[in-house]
């Protein structure tokens, strides 16, 4: 299998060094009109097979890696080092991405996969995607010539084979740990898609906006796919590292977030390319950013620039990434001041109170949110270049500077919806923003008898409390703006098809899908807003527990009911049963522990969390009392958490609902049993707006 | 908000803060700068929230903090004393001292930079905008107009 999956890297090195240099010379030949010995459409078909087959051969690689950890090979250097026997099963299947070898693999295969969907859907517009198609061969060569050369995941142990392997890390043994890795990584490898597309189409100075069109659902689908593995990342920190946060402000957690909010911007801002030719240069740099932002993440994490807790994959592979950085820099510069005369834009800004001007302002904040992150995570290298010593840059410098600049983003998540396209009248602003303002008001007063007092901002250095304030009562405002925006729509449809105002809501989404959708994802972000927010209230106790000892937190009271430890083929855990107690009534009983993973010899906690909407109570096995043997106990009581993760799930409902296709208008009319052209005057109503 | 109400806030909001005023207990003394420190184990984790089990550093630097708490130090004399014995990787945050003023303030003067642009581009751009193009008058399509608008109350 060593020698199998070596062959399977090889070829489908070759096969992607075939389809950028044959659709390179094929791309040039049908440029400049030029022909050689073969006809340039031949050479750059054979090119797209060439691509096509890249995949089964890296798929034919990753099979190999996965087949070597399921039979247990240790010859292979990777599976000795990241795989053991009474490895549970899943978690061999894990050991592909959990080192740095085995994740560059799984990186080549994505990228593959995404070209292989690419080129079978070549007809959308042959040459577009012969251009975007060879730009992804670039990348694939890159990533397939990591694997063949710098990091091999194929590594022979030299001398005799150890009869076990030193097992995976055991902090990576958790169920989120099998999905979310390919999910970070479906959405960093996702961008490429868009990235190639935007390449290719300025380097054929492409007329008109369909390569937007083309990219759409690809770039909403790979920044869904994005976020979910963010989230999926924060979920396994806060029940796996036990701290009782679930973001750290750790380089890799930044790397993640910075294409996240460079895409989020490029989703924005397309719009406006869409709808008025505007934006064309600022679009084009959004997505070449989000790609070189994916790279420049890569390189800080595993080249050991920054130290990170996520040390699983560092290694001295910096020096290939900062090749091939500079060189996707350099290409994308060149292309764009060679074409940057195709990039002029159409129309101008009309009114700062407009729908665009709103979305001009939202990609300034994100972008700066993106600096911030990237100021911070470099800040510690410029400084020891600077004064000749390292600094650090961690949770208080985000929260002092990110956290005002997110606030601020939330506020021009609910102005958008109420502003029009071109220009909205003073009026207009003045009538839309009333309900929504009064919304604000109300929860901003609400919320003070309720523990958020704004004013200890004046008080203490802590501003925790005035910006979740400040969240809250903007919560309202932009929640409200959307529900208005739902419930104006759906009164239109409503009076026509005396449907109920929920069934005309939903036809009123069917119609408009990306719009409505759009809201449903601003509302699932008001939601995880609001549950950030609560991070402003935690609070936490610490105790060494014996038996029927009882600890209070909050409403709850922890009681004590046994400790003792348990042993099976991969870990021995220590563990505490505790009894939880609301009003003297028994709601539930936690055992949080630590097991000690025998293949690694590393500890890792298992936190125990009861969730509500309210707050959670996250419970932690701290260690064991030396003098007593008993139980250190840490109990946090985390406000709000539940609605972070509930938001997650509004926001992919949104994405996908912005995925489907709308409703035609005749099919509008069917559905509502009214005529076709009072139909389409609904579809206008709907569409208003957009 | 009018400017009356707007002055009649602030006045409120000292008063609500003097009557709040109070002294920081021990403990929250110890959880805030505990949250200010970092474990210097090599874990690059906040002191109080380091999860390494069995931590050699942890535990040390928390012992050194409530001592110097006890001793009735400002916090500034705790942070300094914990950067003399540790260097200033121990802070989390740099402090505004020299060229780590550079960190607090580029993110915000960018901010302003991008927002006093972003106003300045669409100011310049409002002033040679491009006249509306002509829409159908036609009873029809004013019909059509004004029923969107009335139904859509935009």
């Amino acid at each position: 299998m060593p020698a199998f999956g070596s062959f399977a890297l090889l070829v489908a090195l070759l096969l992607s060094a075939y389809n950028l240099l044959a659709g390179g010379v094929a791309l040039r030949q049908l440029a400049t009109g030029s022909r050689g010995a073969f006809s340039p459409e031949r050479m750059a078909e054979t090119a797209r097979r060439a691509g096509i087959a890249s995949f089964f051969a890296v798929s034919c690689a990753a099979f190999a890696l996965v087949w070597a950890a399921f039979t247990n090979d240790f010859r292979l250097v990777y599976i000795l080092d990241h795989s053991n026997r009474a490895l549970p099963w899943p978690y061999k299947f894990a050991a592909l991405w959990s080192g740095q070898e085995g994740s560059l693999l799984l990186w080549a295969w994505l990228l593959a996969g995404y070209g292989f969907v690419l080129r079978l859907r070549h007809k959308v517009d042959v040459k577009l995607t012969a251009y975007a198609s060879t730009i992804l061969a670039g990348i694939q060569v890159f990533f397939l010539l990591l694997v063949n050369v710098a990091a091999t995941p194929f590594s022979l142990v030299q001398g005799a084979v150890p009869p076990d392997g030193n097992g995976l890390n055991p902090l990576l043994q958790y169920p989120e740990m099998v999905i979310h890795p390919p999910m970070l990584y479906l959405g960093y490898v996702g961008f490429s898609v868009p990235f190639a597309f935007a390449l290719g189409a300025l380097m054929m100075r492409y007329p008109g906006e369909k390569w937007i069109h083309i990219t759409r659902r690809w770039t909403m689908v790979t920044w869904l796919f994005l976020t979910v593995g963010i989230f999926l990342g924060m979920h396994w920190a806060y029940n796996v590292l036990g701290w009782g946060g679930y973001w750290g402000w750790d380089p890799v957690e930044n790397a993640s977030l910075m294409p996240w909010l460079t895409g989020t911007a490029f989703l924005h801002s397309v719009m406006m390319q869409e709808k008025r030719g505007m934006m064309k240069s600022w679009n084009v740099w959004l997505i070449f950013s989000t790609f070189l932002l994916s790279i420049l993440g890569t390189l800080l994490t595993r080249s050991g620039l920054v130290s990170s807790v996520h040390a699983f994959a560092q290694s001295s592979i910096g020096t290939w990434f900062w090749v091939f950085l500079v060189l996707v820099l350099a290409v994308c510069l060149f292309a764009y001041i060679i074409n940057r005369d195709h990039l002029k834009t159409e129309h101008k800004l009309e009114s700062l109170a407009s729908r665009e001007s709103s979305f001009a302002f939202n990609n300034l904040v994100l972008l700066l949110a993106c600096f911030t992150v990237l100021w911070g995570t470099l800040f510690p290298i410029l400084s020891e270049f600077a004064q000749g010593n390292k600094v650090t840059v961690s949770a208080p410098f985000y929260n002092r500077v990110a956290v005002p600049v997110g606030v601020f983003l939330l506020f021009l998540t609910g102005i958008g919806p109420l502003l029009a396209w071109r220009s909205t009248s003073l009026r207009s602003v003045r009538k839309n923003f009333v309900v929504p303002g009064i919304a604000a008001l109300v929860v901003a007063i609400a919320v003070i008898p309720l523990g958020v007092h704004p004013w200890t901002i004046f008080t203490t250095d802590h501003e925790g409390a005035f910006y979740a304030w400040v969240t809250f009562a903007l919560a309202g405002f932009v929640a409200t703006a959307i529900f208005a925006e739902f419930f104006r729509g759906a009164r239109v449809i409503q009076k026509h098809t005396a449907q109920n105002l929920l069934s005309s809501a939903v036809q009123l989404t069917r119609r408009n899908t990306r719009r409505y959708g759009g809201y449903i994802v601003h509302f699932g972000v008001v939601l995880i807003f609001i549950g950030i927010a609560g991070q402003a209230f935690n609070t936490s106790v610490e105790q060494t527990m014996s038996y029927k000892q009882t600890m209070n937190i909050g409403p709850y009271q922890i009681e004590c009911m046994d400790y003792s430890q348990d042993t099976n083929a991969n870990y021995d855990s220590t563990y505490a049963i505790l009894d939880v107690y609301r009003n003297g009534h028994k709601i539930t009983q936690l055992d949080p522990a630590i097991r000690f993973y025998q293949a690694s010899q590393q500890p890792s906690t298992i936190v125990a969390n009861h969730s509500t909407l309210l707050w959670d109570l996250y419970v932690v096995y701290a260690g064991t009392d030396p003098q007593t043997g008993q139980p250190v106990i840490k109990a946090f009581l985390n406000p709000l958490v539940a609605w972070i993760w509930i938001g997650l799930l509004v926001t992919i409902f949104g994405t996908l609902v912005a995925l489907f296709p709308n409703l035609t208008a005749a099919l509008a009319a069917q559905r509502s049993r009214v005529p076709a052209a009072a139909g389409h005057e609904q579809l206008v109503a709907g569409r208003a707006g957009d | 908000m009018s400017r009356l109400s707007r002055f009649a806030l602030l006045p409120l909001l000292i008063v609500v803060s003097a009557l709040t005023l109070g002294t920081a207990d021990t403990q929250a003394r110890f959880t805030d700068l505990g949250h200010k420190l970092m474990c210097m184990c090599g874990c690059d984790q906040i002191l109080l929230e380091c999860d390494h089990i069995g931590c050699p550093d942890a535990a040390k630097e928390s012992q050194e903090l409530t001592a110097a708490i006890g001793t009735g130090e400002s916090d500034t004399a705790v942070m300094e004393a914990f950067q003399a014995e540790y260097g200033p990787t121990v802070l989390a945050a740099p402090w505004l001292s020299r060229f780590n003023i550079v960190a607090w303030v580029v993110p915000p003067a960018l901010l302003l930079i991008g927002l006093f642009g972003t106003f300045a581009l669409v100011r310049k751009w409002r002033l040679r905008a491009a006249s509306m193009p002509v829409v159908p008058n036609d009873p029809a399509s004013r019909d059509l107009r004004e029923r969107i608008r009335k139904e859509t109350q935009l």
